[in-house]
């Protein structure tokens, strides 16, 4: 680590050594830079916050399959064919008109990888991770979210394994949407709980 | 661990930041890079895990936590695993990316045999059958420890001390707090537990209820 280094020394960027390390362990056969990109690519354009969004519309428009995400939301997040790391258990809670839940991991940034992809900026920034469990009204009206007074809060701190996904309200007016038409309108933010799902 | 990577609830960090709807998984190709090594480095390279890699993360000082930003920050606990799994020299990669930058800075020689922990995995992931029925059942008010363990654990100090509900019971994990040592899996039943925000922050909090999941040993009958 470069805080390990003289005083005084300049302070090398983390991109820097990124390099450095991925030379070193490439010289000597520890990692394929090959399989490293197609590591890569596959959370640039696969596993992202498209999946969660396919499993909210589906929850939309299929009352049975709702039921079942509520009951058992790893299970019902398979059969549309999602899991892997950060998946392991995937509880599914409902936001109303009178409950908001949104999530958190405060200590680190846990987030249900499978269906949302890598976590964004906001969910790993200090400000979020440290305020969120103490003034969520307050930050999530910072962050673009007003909430009524009388509607009830509850966060969700991630700290084990137990993964939370939020299943957002269907805004008013999208009741002749199809579920194809619906997926494009749910946001990863939504399903975090930090924002609602907006008529199109 | 009472370290910089327990922030819930601490003050100082400025406002929220607003989400931008677009935003890419990695803001610069490096991120990248940085995340697929500190996958690779947590488990098949150095021989560690992932609450390994947690509990090398809440080590780092805090300008390796905080400066390098996110990926930086998963960079650098790699760097942490596999030094201390001697896959590499201490300094290594400071060397290296001085001679990237131009420097003639002389490299320390890789270690001569690597140094993993002796561990291995009883299953993959971290979901364990737990044989003994559940202590708790939903409902029950239970207090969270307050105990400030010097090595890895998952029980934050926010909730330490509190009394919270029970609200539901999930399926067994292996804790965390010795499997980050090498120490075993312990698997044991891990409940979420409900606190009303005015018994974590004070009759002036604002009013919401906040969930967490604890293990069997961080709780006790309250």
């Amino acid at each position: 680590m470069t805080t390990s280094a003289d005083p005084g020394t300049e302070r090398l960027s983390p991109a820097l050594r990124t390099e450095a390390l991925e030379q070193l362990l490439t010289e000597r056969g520890l990692v394929d830079p090959k399989v490293m990109d197609g590591f890569i690519a596959n959370y640039e354009t696969k596993v992202g916050p498209l999946n969660g969004a396919k499993v909210v519309a589906k929850a939309w428009t299929d009352p049975e399959y709702r039921a079942r995400l509520l009951a058992d939301g790893t299970a019902a997040v398979k059969e549309l064919g999602f899991g892997g790391p950060q998946g392991e258990h995937i509880v599914v809670v409902e936001n109303t008109p009178q409950r908001h839940n949104v999530t958190v991991c405060t200590l680190c940034s846990c987030y249900p990888w499978p269906v949302l992809g890598l976590p964004p900026s906001w969910y790993k920034d200090p400000a979020y991770r440290a305020r969120v469990v103490r003034e969520p009204r307050a930050v999530l009206a910072e962050m673009g979210l007003e909430l009524a007074d009388d509607v009830e809060i509850v966060v969700r701190d991630s700290s084990s394994e137990v993964r939370w996904l939020v299943l957002p309200e269907r805004p008013a007016g999208t009741e002749d949407l199809s579920e194809e038409e619906l997926v494009p309108l749910i946001t990863r933010d939504a399903l975090v709980g930090v924002a609602k799902v907006a008529a199109p | 661990m009472d370290g910089i990577a327990d922030m819930g609830g601490t003050e100082g960090w400025g406002t929220a930041t607003a989400p931008r709807r677009d935003e890419p998984p990695f803001a610069e190709p490096w991120e990248g890079r940085a995340f697929a090594m500190t996958v690779l480095s947590m488990g098949r390279i150095s021989g560690r895990n992932l609450d390994a890699f947690r509990h090398a993360l809440e080590r780092l000082p805090r300008v390796a936590y905080l400066d390098d930003g996110y990926y930086g920050r998963w960079l650098n606990a790699a760097e942490l695993m596999l030094t201390e799994s001697a896959i590499l020299a201490p300094g290594a990669v400071d060397a290296r990316a001085r001679n990237l930058q131009g420097g003639h800075v002389e490299e320390p020689p890789a270690p001569a045999e690597p140094a993993k922990p002796d561990y291995t995995p009883t299953g993959p992931g971290s979901l364990r059958e737990v044989p003994e029925p559940p202590r708790f059942a939903p409902g029950d008010r239970v207090r969270a420890k307050d105990m400030s363990p010097a090595g890895h654990t998952r029980l934050p100090r926010y909730v330490r001390g509190h009394v919270g509900t029970v609200e539901a019971v999930q399926p067994g994990h292996l804790l965390p707090d010795t499997h980050a040592h090498f120490e075993g899996e312990n698997p044991q039943h891990v409940f979420t537990v409900a606190f009303d925000s005015h018994d974590l922050w004070g009759p002036d909090a604002e009013s919401f209820s906040l969930t967490i999941e604890l293990f069997d040993s961080y709780l006790e009958p309250a």
